[in-house]
């Protein structure tokens, strides 16, 4: 039985380069406001504020502090912070609706990615005695991955060049999109590696950006918006932080956070998945089951646009825009953190009946 | 729905020192982990989910280190989520915690809260300069001190309560295996005599910087049935509020306030004073302990410094603050609000040992972070909720 | 009076630079791992399900028990799989292009990851066969081996062991960071209007208080803030502390007063530096004015007011400002 449901997203058009500060606050004030005026709620209704975001890509101890400027946090809220992708923050107040101690709340996720190398900096994320002074970058890491199912013939870079044609094609019809629209497989497969096997359109762009999702509980839902997005399953899990030890060709932990997400073969409409690099989507496909029948990031995709900590969250967004806008009635949505793959988390979302 | 019943089934700490040269970053949070399940005898298949708390990565150099120490936190194949509200970290770890079980999602839940400060150097970290700014500021301490001068100020205080203070956490300390500073026989003159650090704050009213570990161990009421005496989670609070706004209150700020009568209400206690037990507050510089006594509700505006001087404070005394040492004690800053906690958990438990409160049954554990801005508490009792 | 600041086509920015060199511990596991590379000596570490994990993993993946079965691991193998870095990064083995790799040493079950030197992409191919370079001084850390190169087939040419050494307990890893922080729009306003030596804050349009320097959205109400209100460069010191502490990164030299300076006519105090009088002299409730730089180094920052001095009036009457503590 679903206790929450999603009843509004926003988000700040992806771009290159912002020129707001690494603070968040000018990207989430409209953002807040486009919630407010699709909810009828002001900043005072909210039970529960949860935000997603990193100290690393703005270069300050608790950056994520001044972000609460955007909310107007007086009288004093109750909130709290991941350091993590907004869609763990998500399923933090997802939690405290399902608690009953509050009815509505707001999670929200922000990275100015520009400030920084990105690539570089991700370098952090590894171990930090074995791997990490050596300073292995994101690109770098996802290449090995890629090349590992390459060489035993799990997918081919037409396969991956599919991905970036079909997902920057649609991304044409997002208005929030950085990159949109694409030229063939084969004008692309005939440009030069970027990181051999990797090919710049195998690689999400850097992206500024931030996004905020308001969840309600189910009894109140319809209050706000005709058509709420009912959460019927939301689970996560992490692997092993020893690249050498895993898999990389395949995802133990989507597959295992799908099937607690009551991922069970039945259909999807459409999926709405957080793969930054294309062959990662062919690897969640098939640990998710997905067939041909889903429609894969109508959005366009994190390969149109990856807004860091508000990727996943916007995952989440999308795929609940498409049940609340009445075009699907059972959707996923999925949100990766860490290297190749390392955490997923996973989110099935229907329409009420 | 309506909140199920936790509890607290085990806590477990690492011996905290200024560095701990023998563990790694891993090896620093399994201490605490190791003896946190053992005192809950609970196995990692009993393990559902794993909440870990820290404050910000800059101060060990590593991004999102909880992705590195998946293994070591026997997470592999879990749920994995990684709390961050700069010093009220460890308390909000350990609300999150609670939440998987009060929502039903789990039945039992590792909490862990850690920091390694001597991977760097916590003043640093604290205090770089950010562009564009006067490059004046000087740590936390540096931060709280004009604050801890308004209090007096406003309170009228006498020059040597915060001294007070420091002699009774370092004292309670010394009995507290745990704490990275044992000072048994330090004197309120010593205290006095010590160097100003940031005037009025000295050094040795000043928490150190340590490296540490804290572990909770938090199960469904099936879960505690198997404990012989679990510590029930009676109510949690948090609270935020923006760390500088016009005319904000930085002594006795309304997120405190608040999160307090929240907490009071849920736990059904009306007389914090007198129901309360024991207290485990967040206390790192000594004056804030009169000053949260106040914020907290125990003590009326202006009043808080009285209860100190009276000795109420003291193990023995109406209200025993910080019997474990406290923060002035011991501060590893991502954990030592889950010692808080934690300590409280294990006054109700019957398990603090030499600093064990006689009968205490209703504890309360608080930490804040940020610019005092950040509040999270929790009550626990003996006594299984209604 | 209202003054109007220059308009600004993009907002200030300047770069964070975040720099330590990070001492970590090691823990018995990882001791041995790095005093074996100080030995050019490659160990893993048998884990649960019988693979050798090369690194040595401290924890088991499956049975979170720590892992102390370690064993001898050849400096040879072969590569599972690769990819080319064409702009290298700093930090990076290379300050040229190379492969990244991971390696599966004779011994090992699980590869290791690592830097192989080879002029270009095509002569790496998944499956050739791998040797270790190591440095000639090797330290105790991951960096002891320089890097691989192919191993030609003809029998491994292995370096000399170094002599045991002295149990290595500890790594230094250096972490270097630009960020580039911009200000935002309200705060180079304000910032250029200081570089006119002017004070400028805004209103918050919904409570109406004059935030100095101002922000992005009121922190109470969440909205932008509106009218720009000029403001003298004298007020009271609300609250202040005298630093006596010396640390790493410090740019004043204690002891020195950092105080709240609340300038006549704002709601909000902001920190700055009191001289011209001996720290035990400063008072809550003093009155201050700014003591300038000489015009000709005047940048869009704060520090163009040196510092603030005491004025010689009578003190601010506690109750006018006991509401900004």
């Amino acid at each position: 039985m679903a206790d929450v449901a999603v009843v509004a997203f926003a988000q700040a058009p992806q771009e290159r380069h912002t020129s707001g500060t690494t603070n968040g606050v000018e990207a989430l004030v409209p953002v807040f406001e486009q919630l407010y005026a699709a909810t009828g709620l002001t900043n005072r209704d909210i039970g529960f504020w949860c935000s997603g975001s990193s100290d690393y890509l703005s270069g300050r101890a608790f950056s994520f502090i001044s972000a609460l400027d955007a909310i107007g946090t007086f009288p004093p809220i109750t909130e709290s912070h991941v350091e993590a992708d907004g869609a763990w923050a998500l399923y933090e107040a997802w939690l405290k609706i399902k608690t009953g101690e509050v009815d509505t709340a707001i999670a929200y996720g922000f990275g100015k990615s520009s400030a920084g190398l990105l690539r570089r900096t991700l370098a952090l994320q590894l171990d930090p005695y074995t791997v990490a002074p050596l300073w292995p970058d994101s690109i770098s890491i996802a290449g090995l991955q890629a090349r590992l199912g390459l060489d035993a013939g799990l997918w081919s870079e037409r396969d991956m060049a599919d991905v970036a044609v079909r997902s920057r094609r649609d991304a044409e019809t997002n208005p929030n999109a950085q990159l949109q629209g694409s030229k063939d497989a084969d004008e692309l497969l005939a440009e030069p590696y970027f990181a051999d096997p990797l090919r710049k359109h195998d690689c999400a762009p850097v992206t500024d950006g931030a996004a905020a999702i308001v969840l309600a509980s189910a009894e109140r839902a319809a209050e706000f918006t005709e058509r709420p997005a009912l959460i019927t399953g939301i689970a996560h899990r992490i692997e092993s932080s020893h690249l050498g030890g895993r898999d990389l060709t395949s995802s133990p932990s989507a597959a295992a956070a799908g099937a607690a997400a009551g991922v069970d073969g039945s259909r999807f409409d459409v999926a709405e998945l957080h793969a930054p690099f294309t062959h990662q989507e062919l690897i969640l496909r098939s640990a998710l089951g997905l067939d041909g029948d889903v429609r894969i990031n109508p959005s366009g995709g994190p390969l149109a646009g990856n807004p860091m900590f508000a990727g996943g969250l916007t995952r989440i967004g999308e795929a609940a825009n498409r049940i609340m806008s009445g075009e699907a009635g059972r959707a996923l949505a999925h949100a990766t953190s860490g290297p190749a793959l390392q955490h997923n988390l996973v989110c099935v979302m229907e329409a009420a009946r | 729905m309506s909140k199920q019943r936790a509890a607290v089934l085990g806590t477990g700490q690492t011996h905290h020192k200024a560095k701990r040269p023998d563990v790694s970053m891993a090896g620093l949070c399994r201490e605490a982990i190791d003896r946190a399940m053992l005192d809950a005898q609970v196995e990692w298949k009993d393990i559902d989910a794993v909440v870990v708390g820290k404050a910000p990565d800059l101060f060990e150099g590593v991004m999102m280190p909880e992705l590195y120490l998946a293994d070591a936190l026997g997470a592999v194949g879990k749920p994995l989520l990684r709390v961050h509200t700069a010093g009220s970290v460890g308390g909000a770890t350990a609300i999150v915690a609670s939440s998987l079980v009060q929502s039903g999602v789990h039945e039992r839940v590792l909490a862990v809260a850690w920091e390694k400060q001597s991977e760097s150097n916590a003043m640093w970290a604290l205090s770089i300069p950010v562009p564009f700014n006067m490059p004046v500021g000087a740590g936390a301490g540096g931060y709280f001190a004009p604050h801890v001068r308004s209090y007096i100020r406003r309170s009228g205080a006498p020059q040597h309560i915060g001294s007070l203070v420091a002699v009774k956490d370092r004292r309670n300390g010394a009995k507290n295996p745990y704490a990275h500073l044992h000072q048994p026989d330090i004197t309120l003159e010593q205290v006095q005599a010590s160097q100003m650090l940031w005037d009025p704050i000295r050094y040795d009213e000043t928490c150190p910087s340590s490296d540490g570990a804290a572990a909770i161990v938090i199960g469904s009421e099936n879960a505690a049935a198997a404990c012989a005496n679990p510590g029930w989670i009676h109510a949690t609070a948090m609270r935020s509020e923006p760390t500088t706004f016009a005319g904000r209150d930085q002594v006795n700020p309304q997120a405190g306030r608040d999160a307090a009568a929240s907490l009071w209400k849920q736990a059904g206690i009306t007389d914090p004073l007198r129901q309360i037990d024991a207290a485990e507050i967040y206390v790192p510089f000594s004056w804030f302990e009169p000053m949260w006594l106040e914020n907290l509700g125990f003590a009326a505006e202006g009043e808080g410094w009285k209860l100190t001087e009276a000795g109420e404070t003291e193990i023995g005394g109406k209200l025993p603050v910080n019997a474990s040492g406290g923060v002035l004690s011991s501060n590893p800053i991502g954990a030592s609000g889950m010692l808080r906690f934690l300590e409280a958990a294990r006054q109700v438990m019957g398990r603090a040992e030499e600093h064990q409160v006689d009968g205490a049954r209703t504890a309360m554990g608080h930490a804040y972070g940020g610019g005092s801005q950040f509040f999270s508490m929790w009550v626990v009792g003996a006594a299984r909720p209604e | 009076m209202v003054t109007v600041p220059q308009s600004a086509s993009a907002p200030l920015s300047a770069p964070i630079e975040l720099s330590f060199d990070y001492t970590r511990s090691l823990g018995p596991t990882l001791s041995a791992f790095m005093t074996g590379l100080a030995e050019r000596r490659i160990l893993g570490a048998r884990a649960s399900d019988g693979r050798v994990f090369v690194p040595p993993a401290e924890f088991d993946p499956v049975t979170a028990q720590p892992l102390s079965d370690l064993v001898d691991i050849a400096d040879e193998g072969s590569v599972v799989s690769w990819t080319w870095v064409g702009e290298t990064l700093p930090g990076q083995p290379f300050d040229r292009p190379f492969a990244w790799a991971f390696i599966k040493l004779d011994g090992a079950d699980t590869p290791l990851l690592h830097a192989v030197d080879v002029p270009t992409a095509d002569a790496m191919t998944t499956g050739m066969r791998v040797r270790a370079r190591w440095t000639d001084s090797p330290a105790g850390n991951i960096n002891d081996i320089a890097c691989f190169v192919p191993a030609d087939g003809a029998a491994p040419a292995t370096a000399a062991p170094a002599e045991r050494v002295d149990p290595v307990e500890m790594i230094t890893t250096p972490v270097q960071l630009s960020v580039q922080h911009s200000a935002s729009m309200e705060e180079t306003h304000y910032l250029q209007a200081l570089e006119q030596g002017k004070l400028v804050g805004q209103r918050c349009p919904v409570c109406e208080k004059v935030y100095i320097p101002p922000r992005s959205a009121c922190p109470t109400d969440g909205v932008p803030p509106g009218e720009y209100v000029e403001l003298p460069d004298r007020g009271v010191v609300t609250t202040f502390c005298i630093v006596n502490v010396p640390f790493l990164g410090q740019r004043i030299k204690p002891p020195y007063v950092a105080a709240y300076v609340l300038l006549d006519g704002a709601d909000i105090p902001f920190l700055h530096l009191i001289l011209g009088c001996e720290a035990s002299e400063v008072r809550m409730g003093m009155r201050v004015e700014a003591a300038w730089r000489p015009r000709e180094e005047w940048g869009p920052t704060l520090q163009n007011i040196e510092y603030f001095r005491p004025t010689g009036e009578p003190d601010a009457d506690y109750d006018s400002y006991k509401e900004h503590l």
